[in-house]
């Protein structure tokens, strides 16, 4: 049976970890390669980096950190942030990431997606749906939640599936931070519309919002950072819970 | 001892070059390229594959000589030979994705895609599923029945001796996940991200 997968986040800005844990056996606690090491010896069924490096020339950066990590870590690798072209997703790709994630690019040019699916597989094209709730509808945001593009974030959904997308990312942006759970209807209604994998992002604040992303939101996967920072829950804590509540996880 | 991992512009093979040389550390030599001498010179051969089923079929047709001197390796002298992913899939005589397209033909089947039942299930197929051993198989030595293996695919191959599998995993129906035909080995699954019970089937095949 196919298992449902937790996925820790790490926010990684020049080449550093900005949001990450806190755990006293760690010599590092920037380190990114550290952090991923980590994740994955606790049971990760996969580790995302969200690279928010704000300028241009420190966008090098995280090839470095991939490149390292990959040689550690041996769970599928995921990396987002930035990424604006076929030959950015190529270079990640060789630097040792095994999918990358596409937000912005996605939205202003889909052939970044069409094109890049066909070059490399749909397997490793996750296309990132930062959406936000604007009366019965959601709508998709870009360039990190700042610009709101007015597009329909169901239809969208279905859009970047026919493109060539593997997997959907949704974060709902009004829970993002707030840690009060994912937003259930956004899951649900996106996981429906669409046959490939949905990852859910945004609000997690206990072990309850990952059961709820799955049952309730229909999502295959779970996307957390926060609760797994500062070692208030480990992703193995994560995982027996969810057990507990009869959703399947590798353990 | 020359491991060679074939390097045929087949996408992204960073993951597998990583995996083997973390197993091989210094007692194995692990090669990456598509030099036909090499090739023929080298023990074991590994064949990954990404994307389309069409797509890694060019692109292996696309360096001459490159499916004469694989065959010669694995048909005609019998050398240990490992397909991963798509790699696995192109032993068939033929494959749907795309197009109508001819494999290698070293297991005789085919490649489909997985029936969805209606949408009832997501394809890809992607995350981590258990693995039924059904076979022993070299590979598989202490890697213990019902294992986790991390998955990414919408394809299947379904191969007309039922012998050769050693291994199905239930996504829709019981889909091959492993192979073992004399010195052919396959896995459908991703050994070089499933953890370490991956890079474990990873060492058996390297100490076989």
């Amino acid at each position: 049976m196919l298992k449902n997968r937790i996925i820790p986040c790490l926010d990684v800005k020049n080449g550093r970890v900005v949001k990450g844990i806190n755990f006293v056996d760690l010599k590092d606690a920037g380190d990114p390669v550290e952090q991923a090491k980590i994740y994955s010896d606790g049971g990760a069924d996969e580790i995302c980096f969200l690279d928010i490096t704000a300028s241009n020339e420190n966008r090098d950066i995280i090839y470095e950190v991939v490149e390292k990590t990959s040689k550690k870590c041996f769970v599928p690798l995921t990396v987002g942030g930035g990424i604006r072209s076929v030959e950015d997703i190529n270079k990640l790709l060789n630097c040792g990431a095994d999918k990358v994630s596409i937000n912005t690019a996605a939205v202003e040019n889909s052939k970044v997606v069409v094109d890049s699916s066909k070059k490399f597989g749909s397997q490793c094209i996750v296309v990132a749906i930062d959406a936000k709730k604007n009366g019965d509808k959601w709508e998709v945001f870009t360039h990190g939640g700042r610009n709101n593009s007015g597009i329909d974030a169901l239809e969208y959904a279905k859009k970047m599936e026919e493109n060539g997308a593997g997997e959907l990312l949704v974060t709902s942006m009004d829970r993002d931070g707030t840690q009060v759970g994912y937003d259930i209807d956004l899951m649900s209604k996106i996981s429906s519309k669409v046959n490939i994998p949905v990852i859910a992002s945004g609000g997690v604040g206990n072990l309850d919002h990952l059961v709820d992303g799955i049952k309730l939101g229909k999502a295959s996967a779970v996307l957390a950072a926060s609760i797994f920072h500062y070692g208030k829950h480990s992703v193995k804590e994560a995982k027996e819970y969810l057990d507990s509540k009869g959703i399947p996880v590798r353990i | 001892m020359n491991v060679t991992i074939v390097d045929y512009n087949s996408g992204n093979i960073s993951s597998v070059i990583n995996s083997f040389k973390e197993v091989a550390q210094d007692k194995v030599n692990i090669e990456v390229t598509s030099d036909l001498n090499k090739i023929k010179s080298s023990d074991k051969v590994v064949l990954p594959g990404q994307g389309s089923f069409k797509s890694c079929v060019d692109a292996l047709n696309i360096i001459n000589g490159l499916s004469d001197t694989l065959n010669e390796f694995a048909i005609m002298n019998k050398k240990p030979l490992l397909g991963i992913c798509v790699g696995l899939q192109m032993f068939a005589d033929v494959g749907y994705e795309e197009t109508e397209t001819k494999g290698l033909g070293w297991i005789s089947g085919k490649v489909a895609k997985i029936d969805n039942q209606n949408g009832k299930y997501k394809l890809p197929h992607i995350g981590w599923n258990q693995i039924n051993i059904v076979k022993d198989s070299k590979i598989f030595k202490d890697v213990e029945n019902n294992s986790h293996m991390y998955f990414v695919h919408s394809y299947e191959f379904i191969p007309n001796d039922k012998s050769v599998i050693s291994a199905t995993t239930d996504y829709s129906s019981n889909i091959v996940c492993s192979v073992e035909k004399e010195n052919i080995f396959g896995t459908q699954f991703h050994p070089e991200k499933s953890d370490k019970i991956g890079l474990k089937i990873i060492d058996n095949f390297i100490n076989l």
